[in-house]
């Protein structure tokens, strides 16, 4: 599949991606490298990784990280219940050595999300969900699974990857990651859509909405943006704000200035923004798209 | 549409061409080494390099690894690739230039040892600015500090003891920071699973001993910046003795001081001899009392060392009043850049113990949104009581 078909096929499960990203993909499928995504929150950046499962017409395994993932939590982990179980149920039959190796089996593993994406039959999307959450041990430690995809666990010995993952990696920027994990990824920013992405992007998620009212709420959402704020609204936000409107019935944003102020809470998500974000500057900027 | 870049008929074909754009890369400072050079490669072979669109976005994807070398990709390609039909020469540099190059240095190298000798004791321009320490030196000067001060004569050892004592208290409260993850330990507050299996076994499945784990401590780093400029003159002597005395109980510990350029101490302060210690610190200090930079210095801090030094586990300790010669925006920026690399920043100020202060310094204000902890400093006492708010940090 080259770049353009990608493109298409994303473009197909509602994801309209821009041509840098779209060549960032391919080629992270071509090369076998990890990809690594950063940009604002809210651009969608999660989103890349299910669309191309879907695409790719295989599973999804998400890790999802944070300050003290472990080992037990992103590997695997054994189930100690059923081995305390296992272990009392056999007490009368069988050496000891024959109980330990019958409690380290295979069935009494739990897969964690990088054991689970490394023995899957086919090649499964693993996404690395902000990886700049969890600490430089991590980094380090996920360092070394992208590179072999092997893990090797004491009890069972080393298991090795049948089929390389489609490794996704995101970011968004709370600390900056090792030169050694840049090194190895492919990289892509993904910023906020322009105009015309966007209006796509509504077009392919709500069909429903009408082309005036697209084209203002686009334009609104845009120069919204542009706005000194907390928090700037990203694509899911434009979204929600959008279905908001169509469930309100709104089929011009000029119309009613209360519904309007109302449906912001969609779009801002902090008391200052809201507070900052007067009816009077909502109007100016609906007055502006229409 | 800008028009491709003509090549030279001489040159040797394209792989050449992609090796004279990777050192072009370098020249502009992205990090790209062989391994990118040959994923570059690997990477046309994937795309169609005839399109300079698709081949722009791959060798994008590929040579860079962060927003801002993102975002200056597009022109780098641009003055290579796209010359506006300009004929290019050469596409490696060749020896010619390279032997160009070495010249100038050498000669310009001799040119600044020679003024580097009188530097010292007579540096560029205007006299009329004696009184180096004068009183009421709160503004920053922008001139350089003509006398050479020895800080032998700043610092006491007597200080130096008192401080090691001081900085050895906050170091013990800066470590105390539990990690998140948990190890086998003998006393804990969770059951490590994995071990009381394994141990079970022996005993028929009967958990005996109930092995535990806990949180354990995980070590801190301090890195200490210390302003040294003319209006911190009367507080260096205490903020030196401090860092003098960190850097001798902690050996994980970093200093630097700064005034017009950033200098690492740490070497210099580990030495045994307190006082030999200082002496060394005084040739490197060289600027003494002069003006301060202070967002170009944590800017090259926060470029330099901090890359490999600051992490998040590192507490990043800044002495200074805050009054800087540049401009605030720099500090504003070199401070966001020193935050995102994960540490907390402690900034003391010795005028914040005044009546009536107010971080109005353009700088000072510029900076503290990044600021974890902003204290009052002006005696080894306050820096002492820092050791309850330490522990809470």
């Amino acid at each position: 599949m080259d770049c353009t078909a990608l493109k298409t096929a994303m473009a197909e499960q509602g994801y309209v991606v821009s041509d840098d990203l779209a060549m960032a993909v391919h080629l992270a499928l071509a090369l076998g490298r990890p990809l690594l995504l950063e940009g604002a929150a809210g651009v969608g950046k999660t989103e890349i990784a299910r669309v191309l499962a879907a695409v790719q017409d295989t599973k999804l395994i998400r890790l999802q990280c944070y300050e003290g993932l472990d080992a037990s939590q992103a590997i695997y982990e054994w189930n100690y219940q059923k081995q305390l179980l296992s272990i009392r149920a056999a007490a009368d039959g069988g050496t000891a050595k024959e109980v330990e190796a019958r409690i380290f089996s295979e069935e009494f593993l739990l897969e964690r999300p990088l054991l689970a994406a490394i023995r899957q039959d086919k090649a499964p999307v693993l996404l690395v969900d902000e990886i700049d959450r969890a600490d430089e041990e991590f980094e380090a430690f996920l360092l070394e699974i992208l590179s072999d995809f092997q893990i090797t666990i004491p009890e069972l010995g080393t298991i090795t990857a049948q089929s390389r993952p489609i490794v996704i990696l995101t970011a968004n920027g709370t600390r900056d990651l090792s030169d050694a994990l840049r090194r190895r990824c492919l990289y892509a920013h993904v910023d906020y859509p322009d105009r015309q992405t966007e209006l796509s992007i509504l077009k392919a998620r709500c069909p429903e909405v009408e082309v005036q009212l697209a084209n203002q709420i686009i334009g609104f959402v845009q120069s919204l943006r542009k706005e000194q704020l907390e928090k700037t609204p990203g694509i899911a936000e434009m979204l929600d704000f959008a279905a908001a409107l169509i469930g309100l019935g709104v089929t011009d944003l000029t119309h009613d200035p209360v519904i309007l102020q109302a449906t912001m809470a969609t779009l801002l998500k902090t008391e200052s923004d809201r507070f900052n974000i007067t009816t009077e500057i909502t109007q100016r900027l609906a007055g502006k798209a229409a | 549409m800008t028009r491709v870049t003509k090549f030279s008929g001489r040159d040797a074909g394209p792989s050449a061409r992609m090796a004279g754009f990777m050192a072009h890369l370098r020249d502009n400072g992205l990090r790209v080494g062989v391994s990118e050079a040959e994923a570059a490669l690997t990477a046309l072979t994937q795309v169609d390099p005839h399109d300079p669109t698709q081949s722009r976005c791959a060798l994008k994807a590929v040579l860079t690894g962060c927003a801002e070398e993102n975002a200056r990709f597009d022109d780098l390609f641009d003055s290579f690739w796209m010359n506006g039909g300009k004929v290019k020469e050469r596409v490696m540099p060749s020896l010619n230039t390279l032997s160009d190059s070495v010249h100038s240095s050498r000669s310009a190298e001799g040119e600044q040892a020679g003024g580097g000798r009188g530097e010292a004791t007579a540096p560029d321009g205007s006299d009329g600015e004696a009184d180096a320490d004068g009183e009421g030196k709160l503004v920053a000067t922008t001139l350089r500090q003509k006398m050479k001060r020895d800080l032998r004569d700043v610092v006491q050892t007597d200080d130096i003891r008192e401080a090691e004592e001081i900085a050895r208290r906050l170091g013990i409260a800066l470590r105390h920071r539990r990690s998140r993850r948990r190890k086998a330990a003998q006393k804990g507050d969770r059951i490590h699973f994995r071990k009381l299996i394994r141990q079970s076994l022996q005993t028929g499945g009967e958990p005996i001993r109930l092995p535990k784990k806990s949180r354990p401590d995980r070590p801190q780093k301090i890195v200490a910046i210390c302003d040294v400029s003319g209006s911190m003159t009367l507080y260096a002597q205490v903020f030196l003795a401090f860092i003098a005395g960190l850097m001798r109980s902690d050996d994980t510990a970093d200093a630097y001081l700064f005034h017009t350029r950033l200098v690492r101490i740490a070497e210099a302060l580990r030495d045994r001899d307190p006082l030999r210690a200082l002496g060394r610190l005084s040739v490197l200090a060289d600027g003494f009392g002069g003006g301060s930079k202070i967002g170009e210095s944590l800017m090259q801090f926060a470029r330099t060392y901090a890359r490999k030094f600051v992490d998040g586990r590192t507490v990043v300790m800044i002495l200074s009043d805050g009054y800087d010669t540049g401009s605030a925006d720099e500090l504003g920026e070199a401070m966001r850049l020193l935050k995102k690399r994960g540490c907390k920043v402690i900034w003391l100020n010795p005028l914040k113990g005044w009546k009536d202060y107010e971080p109005v310094a353009a700088g000072m204000a510029a900076a503290l949104p990044y600021v974890d902890l902003f204290r009052p400093a002006n005696r080894l006492a306050d820096l002492a009581a820092l050791e309850p708010e330490l522990m809470r940090l």
